[in-house]
């Protein structure tokens, strides 16, 4: 072998490892494949149930008035003039996007590897698509809280679009980062040591009641202002808070918080994408 | 011929035992020297992988220094014995894993076919199924569309691939799995034992496909099987691989015999017991299956003359003394036996041979029974546990022996065709 013919290699395959190495034409390259898994994600969730797509409308309803109910109603949380459902299907929707992205992420090692210990593709393909079908999910469940609005609005209710509201897909995205980040560390981390997969299940719910989902952010400080602080480092308590903000325009707007979210979601992101790089190559040794 | 792909020093390292306490202070170990930028400590250890013995190390070499070249276009076969590599190698070029020292270097898209059938989503028609399949072994949708009809023409499944796979058979699965990868277009394809499945018609069709790919359309491919008569009519040049380590690269009939040879001693000796009988005249001690040089044979070509040795001992002046040996099917059914002339022999070790050199047995298990008499009289029958393997692999293409057909025996009639 010659020198020359030594640089035709298209790729090599060893040991060595870059510490990102993300590659943007191999994952283009693979976009049908993406596209399919999406349409597996949806398609086949709710085969052979009779209510069918309808579920993805149940459960958000459903939560957010037991929310009202307990919250609201039992517990008397304030939620000022916006009427207290509306206030928590915005915060549940929301939520229930992070949440997904979360947990269906955060297993996507162990859950595909029979399929990773058979065939390559750029891994980061699964979490994507989970992140992606999820985001309709979020999309048919943002429809009926735009339905529950306007109903509201007729009946006078003292809701108002904010103007920044043009500016709530970035909230959207940096959801989605941030369930995608987390995902993907703890889906890595699962691999070899599967304690996560029990702390993630239940500290998921624990997260929800320090992220400002049933409850505005200025109660929390008014009432306990002395833990408040979990919840006012929390980047999730901003987006849900700021989110509520635009839509129904109640609650808080802090540039503070926006930056410090936005700062966070990268550092979690980025971190998700190298330690997932780490991993997809060898996990299939330790899975 | 240009070399399309390269693995140098490829080595694999696995854990043994089960991942727990221990796992995470070596990792914890293994990022301290990273930091400091050593070497892994961790490498430097590890013993060979042989299964039986019992390991004096917590790492295991599944694969070391593995050193090879691919041309263009060439169909190479993997062979070796359970644990010798084969798969971890596959896998490694395949990407699913990498090595833990070494690099593959290739000029080609590689595209894996291990174990077909694992994209499957059960509730997805076989339509979307092919869709989905192929897009996962690298295939786009616009490729796929092309394909579409042959691939449903091949997999033999028109009237179900609007049905959800979960409705089909086992059999089906693999049909339409195998009919997907089949029509994949990388520029290098490694198969993983896909061909232990499906129907004898269906093997029949898939190995067509497969020649068809490697020598009609001028592909590389890397096959690794267990079925030597495959790989025999595959490949044209073949990879033995032993505990890890690389034995040798040659032509296919060559590293199959190597292969053949390597394993003997399981399969190719059987020691008899002492018989308990204090009085007994003479008894069978040892049975050996070897070639007509005397080379212990594990498996027996198809169509190669062999030989069996019956190690006898003699313990008391005898008369009239007949081996015989019999041959039966794996259900008992006789086939044939063989008696040697009457002997009268004095107290000693001896040997009966008998060869076989008219006969050509078709591939298969058969069993062999020994019988030691006096006359008509009875003195030993062993008929437990002794084997003979004849192989797939072909020991010589000719016309007077049909390797492929059905049966007992292959060699084939005087046959003449005329007008009346």
């Amino acid at each position: 072998m010659s020198k020359l013919e030594d640089d035709d290699w298209l790729y090599t395959i060893s040991s060595k490892r870059k510490l990102i190495d993300f590659n943007f034409q191999e994952i283009w390259n693979y976009r049908d494949l993406l596209v399919l898994f999406v349409k597996r994600d949806v398609v086949t969730v709710y085969k052979q149930t009779i209510l069918g797509p309808l579920w993805y409308l149940i459960q958000p309803l459903f939560t957010a008035l037991t929310f009202t109910l307990i919250f609201n109603k039992v517990a008397n949380i304030e939620t000022g003039t916006v009427p207290p459902f509306l206030f928590n299907l915005a915060g549940v929707s929301i939520w229930n996007y992070f949440n997904t992205c979360l947990t269906s992420t955060s297993d996507t090692f162990t859950t595909n590897s029979a399929i990773f210990g058979k065939v390559y593709f750029p891994r980061v393909i699964v979490p994507l698509s989970i992140i992606i079908s999820n985001l309709l999910k979020f999309g048919i469940q943002l429809f009926i809280f735009i339905t529950f609005y306007v109903f509201y609005k007729f009946s006078g209710a003292a809701i108002n679009l904010d103007s920044t509201v043009i500016f709530f897909p970035v909230l959207v995205v940096l959801m989605g980062m941030m369930g995608l980040g987390l995902g993907m560390i703890i889906s890595s981390l699962v691999t070899k040591y599967r304690d996560l997969k029990f702390l993630v299940s239940f500290g998921v719910q624990l997260l929800m009641y320090v992220s400002a989902v049933m409850y505005p952010l200025a109660l929390i400080k008014e009432e306990m202002p002395k833990v408040s602080w979990i919840v006012e480092y929390n980047p999730l308590a901003y987006i849900i808070e700021t989110a509520r903000y635009m839509l129904l325009g109640t609650g808080t707007f802090s540039w503070f918080g926006i930056i410090y979210t936005v700062i966070v979601t990268i550092i979690v992101f980025l971190l998700g994408i190298i330690i997932f790089n780490r991993t997809e190559k060898t996990f299939i040794d330790t899975v | 011929m240009s070399i399309i792909l390269k693995a140098e020093n490829i080595s694999k390292q696995y854990r043994l035992g089960v991942v727990g306490t221990g796992t995470i202070s070596h990792d914890i170990n293994r990022w301290w020297a990273g930091i400091r930028g050593k070497e892994d400590p961790y490498l430097k250890v590890g013993s060979e992988n042989d299964r039986s013995t019992k390991a004096d190390s917590d790492y295991v070499w599944a694969l070391q220094d593995i050193n090879f070249e691919v041309r263009k276009g060439e169909v190479l076969g993997i062979i070796g014995k359970n644990g010798a590599g084969k798969s971890t190698l596959l896998k490694i070029l395949s990407k699913v894993t990498i090595p833990t020292t070494g690099v593959i270097k290739t000029k080609g898209r590689i595209a894996s076919l291990l174990e077909v059938g694992t994209g499957f989503h059960p509730e997805l028609t076989g339509r979307e199924n092919i869709y989905l399949n192929g897009a996962i072994l690298g295939m786009t949708k616009a490729e796929i569309r092309t394909k579409e009809a042959e691939i449903i023409e091949f997999s033999g499944c028109e009237r179900y691939v609007d049905t959800p796979v979960k409705r089909y058979s086992s059999g089906m699965r693999v049909r339409l799995a195998f009919a997907v990868a089949a029509f994949l277009e990388p520029d290098i394809l490694v198969i993983d034992e896909v061909l232990a499945v499906g129907d004898a018609e269906f093997q029949k069709k898939a190995i067509g496909k497969m020649q068809d790919i490697s020598k009609g359309d001028g592909r590389t491919v890397l096959f690794v099987s267990h079925n030597m008569g495959v790989i025999q009519s595959l490949c044209d040049e073949t990879i033995l691989l032993h505990n890890g380590r690389f034995v040798e690269k040659g032509k296919t009939e060559h590293v199959i015999n190597t292969y053949l040879k390597q394993n003997i001693g399981n399969d190719a000796v059987f020691n008899f017991d002492i018989p308990k009988n204090n009085n007994i005249q003479a008894y069978a001690t040892k049975l050996t299956i070897v070639d007509l040089n005397d080379n212990l044979m594990n498996e027996i070509p198809i169509g190669k003359p062999w030989k069996v040795k019956i190690h006898f001992t003699v313990c008391q002046e005898i008369n009239n003394l007949i081996i015989g040996l019999g041959m039966t099917d794996m259900l008992n059914a006789p086939i044939r036996t063989s008696w040697t002339p009457s002997n009268n022999l004095t107290p000693g070790e001896y040997i009966a041979e008998f060869v076989e050199d008219s006969v050509v047995f078709n591939h298969g298990q058969y069993k062999l029974k020994i019988g030691i008499s006096k006359g008509f009289h009875s003195i030993q029958y062993l008929d437990e546990n002794v084997y003979i393997t004849i192989s797939e692999v072909v020991y010589k293409q000719d016309k007077t022996v049909l390797t492929n057909g059905n049966g007992v025996f292959s060699n084939q009639m005087k046959m003449n065709v005329y007008k009346t």
